[in-house]
């Protein structure tokens, strides 16, 4: 979706905009490729949110259904933990967004460092993550046919908050992986020094991208850990 | 009728030319091919490509329909036949009609039809070919090595606990997704970025808007269905319980999921089709098209209340009445905004020119498919006689009908209304006007006793029936072998028009639509020069005049 991708396209026409190697050939300014780049990410960020719908509807069913196992089960999640990690995710939104501040600016730099400071964080936050899955793994805390945690034996559906917790947890995971990759491309690019204050949207898409995964957990948060 | 009169438009005494270098050959090399960009090839490969998927599930098709010619086991096993149907459904579905019309014609008219260059992300355009092709090959895989038997809609737990390695088949899906997304999210883009200056929202071609209409349910839905088959492929593989009964799960929230996205399905696959007719109905009746902006809107109009539909495919799922009386209203609705779309067709139609040929036999074989199959599915969206026909081949027929009926009639039309353009050549118009004969009659034959033995009982999807039905069946197979003759009919002349068709010219049909208006086939670049639309897409005279007889 980035422009440079794009620009790779029009064989012969690259030259037709006075030679902006950012201009796409089907484009007729910066103007409306940026709109077009923005209108597409926004489109793809609700197909996410669409993805995820169906998994906090999988939740409500079944926190309707086992009222009290999830309730006992929530419990069991190291709140500790849980709000580190989104302390970790927040700063961390707020850190790319200062990265997109700073290319505007001009400071590819400091938006360097930024963007550091936020892939970073995103280790920061697989790690903890991890270290909460192995406590499920030793209690015996799994999803469906795994799930073998005695504490919770008097709760019938229990393990259905496994399974909930375990598919909503790691598709965000999943994510977390999937916006760091695209952070250290945008990182990349960054130190490259391809960006400046007139073609910066390669930043703010990544930028928003992760902005949705922080989201995403910002939900996930109080649903399992605080409710 | 096509007679010349008075007043006709005279066949153009200039002979039509052929545009030598175009987009087909401006490059050359297989390798050309496979990192276009450009989105007249991407489209001719989506051609290619949905051609072979639809011969594919049309096998399947053929041995279903022998299978049933008899009530005992003809030709093959019950196993065999579970696999067949399901791999039919599959493959229509996901493989065939999801991709046809929006991947083919969506490619290679939206831009011409905005005035573009291209759409607007042509790297994402090429990459959604790719995924399509991989998440075809992973379905075929599957398909060869661990089969399916649990049906298109991979109910759980059945498609959870069979003993068939169904992960394949359901990684396919899912990856087959990411193709529609991608494609869904390109136009609606491209309609709000690359609109030549002069074509304003309500001066776009309707194909434009219901293709705009279709990408929006693309976006939205098609992200359910890859997180339903991802939960499904996990419970089978993981055990993890959540659709599982056994494990407290819910096996109707996994109806609930399918259903949010492979109701809407259907208007992802049908609106493309009203779109393509849209544009052929002014072509064909040299009529501006009647009542433009309330067919504009009604394509949006289904979008949204397609979402909000889903659960009259489960009435007998253990939904509250209430729930299903609602689902039943909004169901309704849809027909109101297809009605709509019908009555300016007719409008159009009316005192029309008319201009006999292929593709507006398939307008005719259109309206009456989905006429009639809207009408039987009102009747199916109400609850009480839905509890006698569900499950039954009154279904069968009814989606036939509706969404099968109406996709391959506008997918059959656009081919023959867009080849001159595509490829810069004619195909036989007797030929086809015969072809397209057998192809209404065969859907009809087919279908229409299938309405008959659903209605008296028959249930879908069984591997043997009563004796009483036999007659029916039969009937079904020789319609649907009449069916079959005339795809085949089809190819043979469309191969030969490519091969040695009279040259097209730039506008044969003499239509209003922008897409004409660059040489035959078009240039690699769309335009030759900046164009001015001072007149809508559809407007073929002014107020007070007669329509104008056309000659080709």
């Amino acid at each position: 979706m980035s422009s440079s991708d794009a620009s790779a396209h029009g064989g012969g026409h690259g030259d037709a905009h006075g030679g902006n190697p950012h201009l796409a050939h089907h484009f007729d300014s910066m103007a409306t490729q940026n709109h077009a780049s923005r209108l597409g990410m926004w489109l793809f960020l609700g197909t996410e949110v669409l993805l995820f719908a169906g998994l906090f509807l999988g939740y409500s069913v079944y926190r309707h259904f086992y009222h009290e196992a999830f309730r006992a089960a929530s419990h069991h999640l190291s709140l500790t933990l849980g709000t580190i990690n989104t302390v970790v995710l927040i700063t961390s939104s707020f850190t790319v967004a200062m990265a997109y501040y700073s290319v505007k600016k001009g400071n590819s730099k400091a938006a360097a460092g930024l963007l550091t400071f936020t892939i970073l964080c995103a280790v920061a936050f697989l790690c903890i993550k991890g270290v909460e899955y192995n406590e499920k793994f030793q209690e015996g805390a799994l999803p469906g046919k795994w799930f073998h945690f005695h504490e919770m034996q008097g709760y019938p559906g229990a393990n259905m908050f496994y399974t909930v917790y375990f598919l909503t947890t790691g598709l965000h995971a999943f994510h977390v992986i999937v916006g760091m990759a695209v952070l250290i491309w945008v990182l990349r690019r960054t130190i490259r020094g391809d960006f400046d204050k007139n073609y910066y949207i390669p930043v703010e898409l990544g930028g928003l991208y992760w902005h949705l995964v922080d989201l995403v957990w910002i939900f996930l948060f109080p649903l399992l850990y605080l409710i | 009728m096509s007679q010349p009169v008075a007043s006709a438009i005279p066949a153009p005494t200039a002979a039509p030319v052929y545009q030598e270098i175009n987009y087909l050959n401006a490059d050359r090399g297989v390798a050309s091919w496979l990192k276009t960009l450009d989105h007249k090839r991407i489209g001719v490969m989506y051609f290619a490509s949905v051609l072979m998927t639809f011969l594919l599930g049309g096998i399947f098709a053929m041995i279903v329909r022998f299978e049933l010619t008899t009530p005992e086991p003809t030709f093959i096993g019950a196993n065999t036949y579970n696999r067949m149907f399901t791999l039919h459904g599959m493959v229509m579905v996901f493989l065939f009609m999801i991709p046809a019309i929006p991947g083919v014609f969506g490619n290679f008219c939206l831009p011409l039809m905005l005035g573009a260059k291209d759409v607007a992300f042509p790297r994402l355009n090429l990459m959604s070919l790719y995924v399509y092709w991989i998440g075809s090959a992973i379905v075929l895989t599957g398909v060869i090595t661990g089969g399916a038997d649990s049906g298109w809609t991979f109910y759980a737990p059945y498609s959870t606990s069979t003993p068939m390695t169904l992960f394949p088949v359901l990684l396919g899906v899912f990856v087959l997704g990411f193709s529609s997304i991608l494609t869904g999210l390109n136009f609606i883009v491209t309609v709000h970025t690359l609109r030549a200056p002069g074509i304003t929202w309500m001066k776009m071609p309707l194909f434009v808007w219901a293709i705009y209409a279709t990408s929006i349910i693309q976006v939205l839905a098609t992200p359910v269905i890859g997180l339903t088959t991802l939960l499904v492929g996990i419970e089978k593989v993981g055990g993890f319980g959540f659709f599982d009964p056994g494990r407290g799960g819910d096996p109707v929230l996994m109806q609930h999921l399918f259903w949010f996205y492979s109701h809407p399905a259907v208007y992802i696959m049908v609106l493309p089709a009203m779109g393509v007719m849209s544009e052929i109905v002014a072509a064909f009746a040299r009529k501006n098209i009647f009542g433009y902006k309330m067919i504009a809107y009604s394509s949006l109009g289904i979008a949204f209340v397609g979402f909000f539909a889903w659960g009259h495919h489960m009435f007998v799922s253990g939904q509250s009445s209430f729930d299903g009386g609602g689902f039943a209203v909004i169901s309704m609705l849809v027909g109101v905004f297809t009605a709509i779309k019908v009555f300016n067709w007719v409008g159009t139609l009316y005192r029309g020119a008319i201009l006999v040929t292929a593709p507006f036999i398939y307008l005719c074989g259109f309206l009456f498919f989905i006429v009639f199959g809207g009408m039987t599915g009102i009747a199916l969206a109400t609850i009480s006689p839905d509890v006698h026909w569900h499950d039954t081949y009154f279904v069968v027929a009814h989606f036939h009908f509706i969404m099968v009926g109406a996709v391959i009639m506008a997918f059959l039309a656009a081919i023959h209304y867009w080849f001159p353009k595509m490829f810069g050549k004619t195909y036989n118009e007797g030929w086809a006007m015969v072809a397209a004969a057998f192809i209404v009659l065969g859907f009809n034959a087919t279908f229409i006793p299938q309405f008959l033995a659903g209605n008296a009982g028959m249930p879908r999807r069984y591997y043997m029936y009563p004796e009483r039905f036999t007659g029916l069946n039969v009937a079904s197979t020789m319609g649907s072998t009449l069916l079959a003759f005339g795809f085949v009919m089809i190819l043979i002349y469309l191969i030969f028009a490519l091969l040695r068709g009279r040259i097209a010219g730039e506008n044969p049909w003499h239509s209003k639509g922008y897409e004409w208006r660059t040489s035959s086939p078009p240039i690699k670049e769309n335009f030759a020069e900046t164009l001015e639309y001072p007149e809508e897409p559809h407007t073929y005279r002014e107020p007070g005049e007669e329509p104008e007889h056309v000659i080709i």
